[in-house]
């Protein structure tokens, strides 16, 4: 078996404003003090005229990125999902969703996998808050490829975009030739007994789920939802009526993120059974990535399980 | 300033406050106490210093006002219709269903207002990112922002401003409309931001202290403001209902549209005012 890469989505995020800002210089990049854990200190090191510190105020953060957006120039802003999100949601909703302002929220640390940080900075609500927002695009990447092309991508996009990335190094899924596009999903596998759509570093447990149950004999299709909001709603309706049930897989509260949004989606266009797998309405707590993601059920085994309960729900 | 360009400042300002008393009557809601307080340092602005152009309020080179106290949305309005930003008779859709004139700014709708404001404190933070964007890019506009007093116990003012003067930026000019009046009571009962030239000063700004209806201190501050090299707080004393004898100073009136005979009184009451100019 061949080493598999591993690298954290937030480094994807790096390199990426890195790489456009040595083709363009039209934006500008700030953080709330935590550069070198967000990686936009590699665009600080590279172009120190084009970054801004705001120190840690993130609701500040939020609201003049608004003001430069105003003017009609580009800005990349950078903080923790937790502090992004939840600080200042209130800053992302009136200072920059209501006006419809082309500000990108650059979210690393998401999820449970931070870590040893623990339950205060471990962010399992975000995508619940930001996909409430009306005009805000949310993205969460499932590996560094694929965040690099997703900030090229918001970078072109008129309007808000929340994205999400992560600490810790995940496998590399994606080749450099991959094409994201913004709310268009991929079938990463085919299948017709279910479907996985998984968002993040989810996507690929659900890979190694689909070999565990291709082994049993289940044919299962996985879906990379990348883009949470707008959701890829002819995805979901295809796999609904094709496989006809679904298991949603994201590093997340099951209370408003990828899981709600395709339940709220399936429900009302074509009802199939949509078993929900993440986090449980809880806080997390501290230890190594790894160790948090097998304690609170976030790995193939566990798609393996809900893709049965799923099935036999079936009519 | 000559007694001509006085006169018509003040004539202007007059015409403002009637604006505002119809919009907040033809809405039956609004704010009219902390719009009459902040009339006059609007017209000035509009009338006398910002490099603007109703027939082009998107140019990129204007200067640009962030109305951070977003409830004074009807001062605005008036200000902007009586500068020709858009007809006057549109006032009286203020708050309406289906008008551009809504509750609180809105930037994508309302020809001549700069940013979408309402919620306390985040309007200071967006001038802040204007100027600093006007600075970045060899911009020379200004950016002018007006901040309530109540506002002033947001901390996220407390975070621009302490950007604002880190960064340098010495293109920002906030005015601090200070009624001494907020929702609940005086801002002293309610949790007073005072001493507030002592706060801007102790986080680096310049602090010139005014009083905000004399167009001659506002003047001349605003000479003083541009040549500073930081960013500069105008705290201009005003009267909170200024204009209307039964709305000053009753903080009854920060929130609460006149009732039919009290509009009349009201309108009546500045039209002499504006006769007698």
């Amino acid at each position: 078996m061949a080493d598999i890469k591993t690298v954290a989505t937030r480094a994807g995020y790096g390199e990426a404003l890195v790489e456009l800002g040595n083709e363009r210089d039209d934006f500008l990049v700030m953080d709330a003090d935590l550069a070198a854990a967000t990686q936009t200190g590699k665009f600080k090191q590279a172009f120190p005229d084009r970054f801004y510190n705001c120190g840690i105020a993130e609701q500040n953060m939020m609201s003049i990125a608004a003001g430069i957006a105003a003017t009609g120039k580009r800005v990349i802003v950078s903080s923790f999902a937790m502090f992004a999100s939840g600080r200042a949601f209130e800053q992302i909703r009136n200072s920059i969703c209501y006006p419809k302002l082309p500000v990108i929220i650059g979210a690393t640390h998401g999820g449970i996998s931070v870590g040893e940080d623990g339950a205060t900075h471990q962010c399992n609500e975000d995508i619940a808050l930001m996909r409430t927002l009306p005009n805000m695009t949310v993205i969460n990447p499932a590996d560094a490829v694929e965040a690099k092309k997703a900030v090229r991508a918001a970078l072109e996009h008129d309007g808000p975009v929340y994205m999400r990335f992560g600490r810790y190094a995940v496998p590399v899924i994606f080749d450099d030739g991959y094409k994201f596009e913004i709310g268009k999903a991929n079938i990463l596998r085919d299948g017709g007994d279910v479907s996985i759509i998984a968002t993040g570093l989810m996507v690929d447990e659900a890979l190694k789920a689909h070999d565990i149950l291709k082994a049993e004999g289940i044919s299962a299709r996985v879906i990379n939802m990348a883009t949470i909001k707008p959701l890829d709603s002819a995805a979901v309706l295809a796999a609904a009526k094709e496989t006809g049930a679904i298991v949603t897989a994201e590093e997340h509260s099951v209370i408003g993120g990828l899981g709600s949004a395709v339940s709220e989606l399936v429900c009302e266009s074509c009802p199939v059974p949509v078993v929900k797998l993440g986090v449980y309405d809880r806080f997390g707590y501290s230890g190594p990535a790894a160790k948090l993601l097998d304690d609170f059920g976030l790995r193939a085994v566990n798609i393996v399980e809900k893709a049965k309960a799923a099935i036999a729900l079936k009519k | 300033m000559d007694k001509q360009t006085k006169l018509n400042l003040e004539k202007t300002a007059c015409k403002v406050r009637i604006g505002i008393i119809h919009g907040v009557h033809a809405a039956k809601s609004g704010h009219p106490g902390g719009s009459l307080s902040v009339a006059d340092i609007l017209t000035y602005l509009y009338f006398k210093e910002m490099n603007i152009d109703p027939k082009n309020p998107k140019d990129p080179s204007r200067d640009r006002l962030v109305l951070s106290k977003g409830h004074a949305a009807p001062a605005l309005y008036a200000t902007l219709a009586e500068r020709g930003f858009f007809s006057s008779d549109e006032l009286f859709n203020l708050r309406h269903i289906g008008s551009f004139l809504q509750g609180h700014p809105d930037m994508k709708n309302t020809p001549g207002v700069d940013m979408s404001t309402g919620s306390l404190g985040q309007g200071i933070s967006a001038a802040v990112g204007m100027a600093l964007s006007a600075k970045h890019f060899g911009d020379n506009y200004r950016v002018y922002a007006a901040l309530g007093d109540g506002e002033l116990e947001e901390g996220q003012v407390w975070e621009a401003a302490m950007f604002a003067a880190n960064k340098k930026l010495s293109n920002l000019i906030a005015f601090v409309d200070l009624n001494g009046l907020q929702i609940d009571g005086t801002i002293d009962e309610v949790n007073s931001a005072r001493p507030v030239d002592k706060k801007f000063e102790a986080f680096g700004w310049e602090t010139i202290e005014i009083d905000g209806h004399d167009f001659e201190q506002i003047e001349a501050a605003l000479e003083k403001a541009k040549k500073a090299d930081k960013p500069v707080a105008i705290i201009a004393k005003t009267v909170k209902g200024k204009g209307v004898s039964f709305m000053e100073n009753e903080v009854g009136w920060h929130g609460k549209a006149p009732g039919d005979e009290q509009y009349e009184q009201a309108i009546n009451e500045l039209n002499a005012q504006l006769a007698s100019l």
